[in-house]
């Protein structure tokens, strides 16, 4: 007789083909999933994956809009995998995020009559200072008091919302904005380029595609990302090899605090052109999701942050064509990421089932 | 027949890439001690792991007592009466004697039973133990006192001893002989997995060779020499190594100086006062048991430990206590630790990548932060050819070579640098003897050329068979050198056990 629970033993190898097509196994089983789940809601599943993914991107703004979301999760998603390819677990990019659009956007409100070309680049710069800086504390907090910091970085992201809670409502509030929380709107020079007129895309796609490029060379070129992926597999052999551990830590989580700022700022001076209390519906969350699903590799992450993107847009047409809640999408999200877990769990150990007597 | 305890026949098992035991067919006699000698590799563990209930054959059968064996765990193997003392101790660190032999225990028995049990068998065997001690408090002889007055607490007829004394001194390995002779003249039978030849013969009485999963040979230790036994088991003749003193420099360029190191972590042994001198061109070798400091020693001596108390070490007159490990490298300092998986190699990197943990000046290996991939290719392919490493090639993952290739690998890396000094602990550690023998070689051509090695190594063996000079290491304190050429064995054990003089 079996055992009635199947126990996980490690596989001798992995497959490389599996590991592979991982991403591509979870997100078809996310969709049947998902076609499970709207016929248990009663909808035709064929017309609900329609509304949900087909009819989002069957315009020409359907796909800009695809390229506005898309642009913040891969820029974020490429910075986390500085810190996930190093084993640093920086759960706070949306903490990050929030203090690349204040300081970026207190530049932009303290220049908002200004007209200058320097005004975009100078908030660009200040939005990634703010990032870095805020995903600097979670680092100094690990490497001086050894502090978890899947914890720290967590706990900063609600800080730094309170704090652009209280400029919108207190001091950077808008003196001509009735009372509602949100600040004065930046000067024409403070707005990221639209790439077409009349679509919402903007120059931060342009930014992130560099800084994509820029990551790629550095993973696979230089010895920068070799020790950040040494230190991330093994850090007996980092030290070993005399690596500064303490260094790479920094500079991973300045990388991609700096990005994950810039990505903020391009959200308030691209498709928002103000701050405001809710400037990111959990970007720097679901680029996480992202970077896994991109399995930390450039390409990847690219394509893995159209897919995500578009549960954005599925939700809300959605919400709108089948009056489903639009948190429909973070199930989706959330599908995504399960199956991708299970998958990896799959592809290194198998299930067993040990003999009873 | 009446003196046979355990025929097993045909046993086969294989792995994924391996065939670990191919029809393994051999008796063990009743009342005796058999020893299943072989090279790391040639399919011990895997047997015993079958016939403990670890592992199932794929085929064969096994007879206990003339009657079918099967079993599926290890407690079943203990109901039946196998028991087995591992390599690796299975204790509770932090937990008295008592308390661990008591976790021990499959069927139910009073406090008392169990006292007046131990003292029974402690005297019977000569194993004492004080019950009371925790079990970080004793030396690996001891806790593998332990492990077996564990399994005698089951009151099994065979008792498996995989390699037990690796991590012994002479003086130990003599008396856990006279422990076994004891179970002998019980009527107990010992099966001993064992790759040390000297050892077969001075205790078993049956042996049986295995090489690359099959049975080469069993029979009667009493007409067998180390050296009819080695050929069996190697399957080839390997030349004997040749040291000499005659290019040693009498001049030192290494020297270690009262260095002292607290750690204030008891599963870590303080550096107390440590001093010695290499030569240049000498091989100086670190002798003792596992845990007597030696791995605390090495951080220091690597530079990856600098947070030293007190203390210097002298390199080419530059003062280095305070040097990181790439820093030593510009030097021309190499190392090489004990561990190759996620220490002196990434096991899921590539073997090219590999070469890039540990470089030095000359390398080439970086413009501009920027790696030059075809210099690191270059140098990888060399370190492949020169020490016939085994591999598909330079992109080939680190995990994928055995444990031998990829020492062999990890050590020409090093080599190929030719540094001034190098500092290795554990050379040929867990890999067979052929890749052991090259290792050995190419640290002697080494020395030859001119450069200094300091060796740390459990293997007595292998310090007298290549070291210009030994000291031993006991509880974090070095004894002074001595030439190997004149040094006793019994010296040298007496020292691992921390009797001065």
């Amino acid at each position: 007789m079996n055992s009635l629970f199947p126990s996980i033993v490690s596989r001798s190898q992995s497959s490389g083909l599996m590991n592979f097509f991982v991403p591509i196994i979870s997100i078809v089983l996310t969709l049947i999933t998902g076609s499970i789940i709207f016929v248990l809601l009663g909808f035709d599943p064929v017309y609900a994956l329609y509304t949900f993914f087909i009819s989002p991107i069957s315009s020409t703004y359907g796909i800009s809009e695809l390229f506005v979301k898309a642009t913040p999760l891969a820029l974020i998603a490429i910075g986390l995998s500085y810190c996930f390819k190093n084993n640093i677990y920086n759960i706070g990019a949306e903490g990050q995020l929030t203090m690349g659009a204040i300081f970026g956007g207190g530049i932009g409100i303290l220049f908002h009559d200004t007209n200058a070309f320097w005004l975009l680049p100078l908030m660009i710069f200040a939005g990634a200072i703010g990032g870095a800086s805020w995903g600097l504390i979670p680092a100094i907090l690990k490497t001086k008091f050894n502090t978890n910091e899947i914890l720290t970085s967590l706990m900063l992201v609600y800080v730094a919302l309170f704090i652009l809670d209280y400029l919108v409502v207190g001091p950077w509030k808008d003196p001509f904005g009735y009372s509602f929380p949100k600040s004065r709107p930046f000067s024409e020079s403070g707005r990221m380029p639209l790439l077409f007129d009349g679509l919402r895309m903007h120059f931060g796609l342009i930014i992130t595609l560099f800084l994509i490029f820029v990551s790629w060379f550095i993973f696979s070129k230089t010895i920068f990302g070799f020790q950040l992926k040494v230190s991330g597999y093994s850090p007996k052999a980092a030290r070993y090899a005399g690596f500064n551990q303490t260094t790479l830590v920094f500079f991973a989580f300045a990388i991609c605090g700096a990005f994950a700022g810039i990505a903020g700022l391009a959200e308030v001076s691209g498709p928002i052109g103000l701050l405001y209390r809710d400037i990111s519906p959990n970007y720097g969350f679901t680029a996480i999701i992202v970077a896994f699903l991109g399995r930390l590799h450039p390409i990847g992450i690219i394509f893995a942050s159209l897919v995500i993107a578009l549960t954005y847009l599925g939700a809300e047409d959605a919400q709108l064509f089948l009056q489903i809640p639009s948190a429909v999408g973070f199930i989706f999200q959330g599908l995504v990421l399960f199956y991708l877990l299970g998958a990896e769990l799959l592809i290194n150990y198998k299930l067993t089932y040990k003999k009873l007597l | 027949m009446s003196d046979t305890i355990l025929n097993i026949e045909n046993i086969t098992k294989s792995f994924p890439r391996v065939i670990a035991n191919k029809k393994v067919t051999f008796d063990i006699k009743k009342n005796a001690v058999h020893a299943i000698l072989g090279e790391n590799g040639a399919g011990k563990s895997t047997l015993v792991k079958i016939l403990y209930g670890l592992l199932e054959p794929d085929e064969g059968n096994i007879k206990l007592n003339n009657k079918d064996f099967k079993v599926n765990s290890p407690a079943e193997a203990r109901k039946q009466g196998i028991g087995m003392v591992f390599q690796h101790f299975s204790l509770f660190d932090s937990l008295s004697v008592k308390e661990n032999l008591i976790l021990g225990i499959d069927e139910k028995m009073s406090y008392s039973d169990l006292e007046d049990k131990l003292e029974n068998i402690s005297s019977r065997y000569n194993l004492p133990l004080d019950l009371d001690a925790p079990i970080t408090a004793l030396s690996a002889g001891e806790k593998q006192r332990v492990e077996i007055v564990r399994i005698l607490l089951q009151d099994p007829q065979i008792l498996i001893m995989d390699e037990p004394t690796s991590v012994l001194t002479p003086q130990e390995v003599e008396s856990l002989f006279v422990t076994l002779n004891a179970l002998v003249k019980e009527g107990r039978t010992i099966l001993y997995i064992t790759h040390k030849l000297e050892e077969v013969i001075s205790i078993c009485d049956t042996v049986t060779i295995m090489r690359s999963g099959e049975i080469i040979d069993t029979s009667s230790t009493a007409n067998q020499t180390a050296k009819t036994l080695a050929t069996k088991m190697l399957g080839q003749k390997l030349d004997d190594l040749k040291t000499n003193y005659d290019h040693i420099k009498d001049e030192v360029n290494f020297e270690v100086k009262n260095i002292s190191c607290d750690f204030n972590d008891p599963f870590l042994t303080d550096i107390k006062n440590i001093s010695f001198q290499v030569r240049v061109g000498e091989i100086y070798g670190i002798a003792g048991v596992a845990g007597n400091g030696q791995s605390e020693l090495m951080d220091i001596l690597t530079g990856e430990n600098i947070n030293i108390k007190f203390g210097s070490i002298t390199f080419d007159n530059k003062k280095i206590e305070k040097y990181g490990p790439q820093k030593r490298r510009d030097l021309s300092i190499s190392f090489v630790p004990e561990n190759r998986l996620g220490h002196s190699a990434v096991p899921e990197l590539s073997l090219s990548e590999n070469i890039l943990l540990s470089q030095f000046p000359k390398n080439n290996f970086i413009k501009n932060g920027i790696i030059l991939k075809n210099n690191v290719d270059d140098f990888a392919n060399n370190v492949i050819n020169e020490f016939k490493v085994i591999t598909p090639g330079n992109d080939a993952k680190a995990s994928s070579l055995s444990g031998g290739n990829l020492q062999k690998y990890v050590i020409g890396r090093e080599i190929s640098s030719k540094p001034k000094i190098l500092i290795i602990s554990h050379p040929t550690w867990g890999i067979d003897a052929g890749a052991e023998h090259s290792i050995r070689e190419s640290l002697i051509e080494l020395s030859q050329n001119g450069t200094s090695i300091i060796v740390i190594s459990q293997d007595l063996d292998e310090l007298i068979e290549i070291t210009h000079k030994i000291s031993v290491i006991y509880d974090g304190n070095l004894s002074k050198p001595f030439k190997t050429s004149e040094i006793e064995i019994e010296k040298l054990g007496l020292l691992m056990g921390g009797k001065n003089e």
